[in-house]
């Protein structure tokens, strides 16, 4: 692989990583990774609406508030980041 | 299941027997033809298009299965256009523009574009859908970052046309709502409610996330070609919600803004109107009150808009415009208008009504009454928010006085037409035989939710609805009904034969026995038809008796010696069988006299010997347009059955013989409408047999040659073929020990069981109240019927519960079953009566709410054969019942008692609990009440209880626990601690081995060593498992269904030894209390695996009926009832997978997904064939089903044949 190979597949890496939120990477601190699952979960409940009745059932709450508050949550799934090391 | 045990694979066979019945969408428009009313109902995997009749009865027109999940739908019209398109946005990755084409009778995809990966995923959009309110403009929403917006329009031949995608993506922002604003002609804008993830900080007192929702709205710039966003603005929080209001000339425009406890007008260059929402007086104040749904009406001159809160309270909006400027607003009113279940979405048709899709339990249809103007509804308005900014609303939230209060009334605007019977949520279900032996089984079901939670029998068979049931003076044998003359509607008559007598009776007001009909009473009758315009004819043993309208009569008499033994009759033919075997035909000539046209003896050279007779008779109706039915179906007691030609020029010619597996008891020529709509009716000859089996046969229409012989066992007794006229066509009423109907419906051929009681003769009936019912005879009662509801194929009865019902036992030597129920968020019986008064209609207008944390629950006794609640005992001190189990003692001499897991002060998030119980309860009072024995205290939740040899298997939280019964309470007596999550369901296989379902780790396989009484994990599942049902299949395999909606089946190998020793020693846990990852020494196999689509509640090992084969039948949460069939032969399989392939190849789901992906959702779909799938074949055009069919080795009919043969082999 030349050099200019090399460079052109890290670019596209760099692409895909932009394109496809969530797919994670080597710098990936475990914060980021954790809140990306949640994201995709939460995503997931309020998609396919057979879990969002079935927590709706579980809860005792309307389906629309179940998905309303799963929306909520993946503003931010697991608190508010650790504090960044200076580097 | 055979095939179960042997070392070859295992294949299976999956087919719906009855479609989801739960809503996740539904849109107003009009898809089939302009003005048309109609509803496109989203059902999870379902697509829908119902119709309100006359009556107000809301029908569905057509279901189409779309092999992916649909996660919103949208409707738009072009500009001039008289008929909506529907846009599906759904996990395909792609964008579907449908449109119903009324001439195929089903959704074509007219646009399917792809922009994405597949999959319900956070970025790809789908999840949202807004149209342009002018139909120019798409635009299709993800969770996360990605919009796209299709430019729509029209070619020169007038076809509907779509751009390419336009993006208007912004990383990290969150999108709530979207939605297409009306700007009349302006270039078209979308409104979506934004969260930028990135921008979040955290207050530093509560820790609590501060973020900013706005609401953006994105132009799109026709001139240029792209979209922007165009203008941004800060609004509350809880913002969850979008309504456009009408604009262009009909409205002021802009969108409502709904958040907890407010509405808020919006738009560019527009201050605020801010209005807020009447609560219920339950409500507690720090409660937000969210708006769920919303529906738009506009006419002509006016415009409103309804809403609904989750507490299920309607609330009608007004945008009130300045007098002069029409696009000021100057005041937002909120006016309680009435209270229905809450809904998943709000339809208002223009007709006046309003369809209300209930997210639970039946949905509704109600008629507006009013629009809630009087004054007495409570209301709000934004003026009492002078200005109605930010601040002004806080201080208004402050003052409690301030906030309008409500308390639900009965309906007072809206008046209530129909229910849509829905069994979503089904909770539980269980096969249990409630009637006497040998009857089929009824399918127990817990289903709803709250205070509208039932308890359902579920049985297969159409529900059937009694009109009148009157006693006759003795056992009659036969049933017709005639009109007076051929051009009426209605029937006139309804002739009854006896062994000695007819009675005749006269279909008015009421029905009363009549003798001026002209027919001869004091004789048995064999037909009775109306001939010619209005003459009657009436075959007797005797002789054909001929009666005119003006009394005049004629009489043909057999020869002496040989009586008439069968006859049929249509509008223009009789024909008679002798004794002896000889067959007469007459034909109605010009001047309206009945003439004989030939004799034919069926089979002369051997009638002396066998003393042949004719068995059956059947002329069939006379088509439409023709002067006769051109075939006589004659059976014989040799057990053939013939096709005679009544062509003039070559009458009574044997067309066809058809051997029969025995004799012959009755036949119906029926012409039934199959395949897509246009396509010609195929004539069938349907034979009901001696020995209570039904052949159907095609026959062609110009040779009259039989082909394509289907057989379908309908009962124990000899089957009796009555012809009638169901779903607007012709059908067979079938009788044996249980009674059929065949009809067509909506291109498809049923055979469907009626729920009634086995009937002895019937016939069609129709009049004014009734346009399409039977007349039947059941002993010595005849009976007017209305068949409801065709199509679907179960029917349902309910049972009132106080609370949602979790689970069931069945007391098998009672027969009683016994029901936990427990809610959430609510209050208990004796909580209620203090704190909410007078709370009536709680099943309409929901119960308040306990608040997180508080727990309602009861047990209950039923006997299920009179459908009844026996005892009830409610539950105190905020306990649950959460698992029950029937258990026979081993202490008590193996009497059965009751064991209930509850838990108590339980939250839900996160899972925290003061302590469990486990209730132990005997029968008293004939098994009608539970009396406590005692509570034993359990630390965990004990989720699942299971009888274990005399003993009690508990799992408690993430421990397997075994106890005994003592005098106090129950005594521990082994333990296996260490599980990954908790234990969801237990299965004893044998004395040695549980299966233990984790929560959410799959199967564990345990073994119990009686001498040291120790439990041992030796397998276990590789896939981490959201269990939610299983049920074990043998000794080695198991079924299971998570909750993601996936069936599997997974298998010990053959090798695995469940020596506890040799496991102990190799288990990587050995000597510690918790499992290691991958803990178990030996992993179990997936055999089968199929996605189903729908979270599964239960599964089962069960035959559906006599003469079924065993399946794994499986529940759905949205009501689906579905089965696996273990196929048998090898050919089979390789058939059908290759028919898959093909059928993958030329009918491409209707919303993008591909079938393949769809089914392998979560993990690659294995050893299983789609029968939901393959039945598309049926509905696929002749000239490719004859391709498929070639390349199969097969003729079409053979293919259709065996797909019938597979859902017969079920139920």
């Amino acid at each position: 692989m030349t050099s200019q190979e090399r460079f052109s597949v890290h670019s596209q890496l760099e692409h895909l990583q932009a394109k496809y939120v969530g797919t994670g990477h080597a710098d990936s601190t475990k914060f980021e990774w954790a809140v990306n699952q949640h994201r995709d979960s939460h995503a997931l409940y309020v998609g396919f609406d057979s879990l969002s009745s079935f927590f709706a059932v579980a809860e005792n709450e309307a389906v629309g508030r179940v998905k309303f508050s799963s929306l909520q949550k993946m503003i931010q799934p697991c608190g508010p980041p650790p504090p960044k090391e200076d580097d | 299941m055979a095939n179960l045990g042997s070392a070859g694979g295992l294949h299976m066979y999956a087919l719906t027997l009855q479609r989801a019945s739960g809503v996740t969408g539904a849109v107003f428009g009009n898809f089939s033809a302009p003005r048309q009313q109609e509803i496109a109902v989203a059902r999870g995997k379902i697509l829908e298009l119902c119709r309100p009749d006359d009556n107000g009865k809301v029908l569905t027109v057509v279901a189409s299965e779309v092999f992916g999940t649909i996660r919103s739908i949208a409707t738009f019209r072009l500009t001039g256009g008289n008929r909506d398109y529907l846009v599906v946005g759904s996990d395909s990755g792609r964008i579907v523009i449908l449109e119903f084409v009324a001439d195929k009778g089903g959704w074509e995809r007219v646009h399917c574009e792809t922009f994405g990966k597949s999959g319900v995923r956070r970025i790809v959009p789908g999840q949202y859908v807004a149209t342009d309110p002018r139909g120019r403009a798409v635009m299709v929403g993800a969770v996360e970052k990605q919009k796209l917006v299709y430019i729509l329009n029209r070619d020169s031949a007038a076809r509907l046309t779509i751009s390419s995608p336009l993006e208007a993506h912004k990383s990290a922002s969150l999108t709530f709502a979207l939605v297409g604003v009306d700007v009349g002609f302006e270039n078209p804008i979308f409104a979506a409610l934004e969260v930028d993830m990135d921008e979040v900080e955290t207050d530093p007192d509560t820790h609590e996330p501060l973020f900013e929702k706005v609401l953006t709205f994105y132009e799109l710039d026709l001139g240029l070609n792209h979209v922007v966003r165009k203008w941004s603005d800060a609004v509350d929080p809880t913002a969850n919600l979008l309504v456009a209001v009408p604009g262009g000339a009909d409205g002021p425009g802009g969108v409502l803004v709904c958040a907890e406890n407010f509405i808020v007008y919006k738009n560019h260059g527009h201050a605020d109107k801010r209005c807020p929402l009447p609560r219920r007086k339950d409500l507690p104040p720090e409660q937000g009150l969210l708006l769920v749904a919303s529906a738009v009406h506009r006419q002509r001159d006016l415009f409103f808009i309804v809403v609904q809160s989750e507490a299920g309270d309607l609330y009608k909006v007004t945008v009130q415009t300045d007098g002069e400027d029409k696009d000021a607003v100057s005041e937002v009113k909120v006016r309680y208008l009435d209270s229905v279940p809450t809904c998943v979405a709000l339809c208002i048709l223009r007709s006046g009504f309003l369809f209300c899709a209930s997210e639970f339990g039946n949905s509704g249809f109600y008629q507006f009454q009013g629009v809630g103007e009087d004054d007495e509804s409570p209301s709000c308005s934004s003026l009492t928010f002078e200005g109605g900014d930010e601040a002004a609303a806080a201080a208004a939230r402050a003052r409690r006085g301030a906030v309008v209060e409500l308390e639900p009334r009965p309906l007072r605007n809206l008046l209530h037409v129909d229910d849509i019977d829905s069994l979503c949520p089904m909770i539980d279900a269980k096969l249990l035989e409630l009637g006497e032996r040998g009857a089929p089984p009824s399918l127990v079901s817990l289903c709803g939710r709250s205070a509208r939670s039932t308890l359902r029998v579920v049985q297969h068979g159409l529900s059937v609805s009694d009109l009148a049931v009157s006693e006759l003076p003795g056992n009659p044998n036969a049933v017709w009904t005639v009109k007076k003359r051929k051009s009426d509607q209605f029937d006139a008559y309804i002739v009854v034969s006896f062994v000695n007598a007819t009675l005749v009776l006269s279909i008015g007001e009421t029905v009363e026995e009549v003798s001026d009909s002209g027919l001869k009473p004091d004789t048995p009758t064999l037909v009775v038809a109306l001939l010619g315009e209005d003459s009657l004819v009436q075959v007797y043993p005797a002789g054909i008796y001929h009666v005119r309208a003006d009394g005049r009569a004629s009489e043909w008499r057999p020869p002496r010696g040989k009586p008439i033994v069968q006859a049929s009759a249509n509008n223009r033919q009789v024909a008679v069988g002798l004794q002896g075997g000889e067959v007469v035909y007459f034909e109605l000539d010009e001047t309206g006299t009945l003439a004989e046209l030939d004799k034919k003896d069926p089979r002369p050279s051997r009638r002396r010997d066998l003393g042949l007779e004719v068995s059956c008779l059947e002329l069939g109706r006379v088509p439409d347009g023709r002067a006769r039915s051109r075939f006589l179906a004659v059976g014989g007691l040799d057990s053939t059955i013939r096709i005679l030609s009544l062509d003039p020029d070559e009458c009574m010619n044997v067309l066809a013989v058809l051997a029969l597996p025995a004799q012959a008891e009755s036949a119906a020529l029926a012409s039934l409408q199959l395949g897509r709509p246009g396509t010609p009716p195929a004539l069938f000859l349907c034979i009901g047999l001696s020995n209570g089996v039904m052949l159907r046969a095609r026959i062609d229409q110009r040779s009259g040659q039989l082909s394509d012989t289907r057989t379908r066992f309908l009962g124990g007794k000899p089957a009796r073929l009555f012809r009638t006229s169901l779903g607007g066509g012709d059908g067979v009423l079938a009788l044996s020990s249980r009674s059929w109907v065949l009809y067509s419906l909506a291109g498809a051929l049923h055979t469907t069981p009626l729920s009634y009681v086995p009937l002895d003769a019937g016939a069609s009936f129709a009049s004014e109240h009734c346009p399409e019912g039977l007349v039947a005879i059941a002993g010595n009662t005849l009976r007017i019927v209305s068949v409801d509801r065709l199509g679907d194929a179960f029917t349902s009865e309910a049972v009132p519960l106080r609370y949602t019902p979790r689970r069931m036992a069945h007391h098998s030597v009672s027969g009683h079953v016994v029901v936990i129920e427990s809610d959430h968020n609510a209050l208990s019986a004796d909580e209620k009566e203090e704190e909410a008064d007078g709370m009536l209609m709680e099943a309409c207008v929901g119960v308040p709410r306990g608040g997180a944390g508080k727990w309602a629950s009861a047990i209950r006794v039923l006997d299920l054969a009179a459908r009844r609640t026996l005892s009830v005992i409610e539950l105190a001190e905020n306990e649950a019942a959460v698992s029950v189990a029937a258990v026979p003692l081993r202490e008590r001499g193996g009497e059965t008692f009751i064991v209930v897991g509850t838990v108590k002060d339980m939250t839900l998030h996160p899972r925290t609990l003061t302590c469990g119980y486990l209730h132990v309860y005997q029968f008293a009072e004939g098994n009608t009440q539970l009396n406590l024995v005692h509570k034993t205290q359990v630390e965990d939740v004990p989720a699942a209880i299971a009888p274990f040899g005399g003993r009690v298997l508990v799992g408690v939280g993430s421990g397997l626990r075994i106890y005994e019964m003592g005098a106090k309470k129950l005594l521990r007596k082994a333990e296996l601690k260490g599980l990954p999550t908790m234990v969801q369901s237990l299965h004893v296989i044998s004395s040695q081995r549980i299966v233990v379902g984790d929560l959410s780790e799959s199967f564990h396989f345990v073994h119990y060593k009686r001498a040291d009484n120790t439990l041992t994990v030796f397998a276990d599942d590789i896939a981490p498992r959201w269990l939610t049902a299983a049920c074990p299949l043998d000794a080695h395999s198991l079924a299971g269904a998570d909750k993601f909606g996936n069936i599997f089946v997974c298998r010990l190998p053959r090798e695995v030894s469940d020596d506890a020793d040799d496991a102990a020693l190799m288990a990587a846990s050995a000597g510690r209390d918790d499992l290691a990852l991958n803990g178990a020494p030996s992993k179990a196999e997936e055999v089968v695996q199929f996605h189903v689509g729908e979270t599964v509640t239960s599964l089962q090992k069960v035959s559906l009926g006599p003469g079924c084969a065993e399946v794994i039948l499986y529940t759905t949460l949205f009501g689906g009832i579905g089965a696996l069939l273990p196929l048998t032969s090898r050919e089979d399989v390789e058939l059908l997978t290759a028919l898959e392939m093909h059928v993958r190849q030329e009918a491409p789901p209707l919303c993008g997904r591909e079938q393949l992906f769809f089914r392998s959702a979560y993990f690659p779909v294995k050893a299983c064939v789609d029968g939901d799938y393959l039945t598309l074949f049926n509905s696929l055009p002749a000239a490719e089903q004859k391709t498929i069919a070639d390349d199969l080795d097969r003729t079409p009919a053979e293919i259709s044949k065996k797909l019938e043969e597979l859902a017969a082999r079920i139920l």
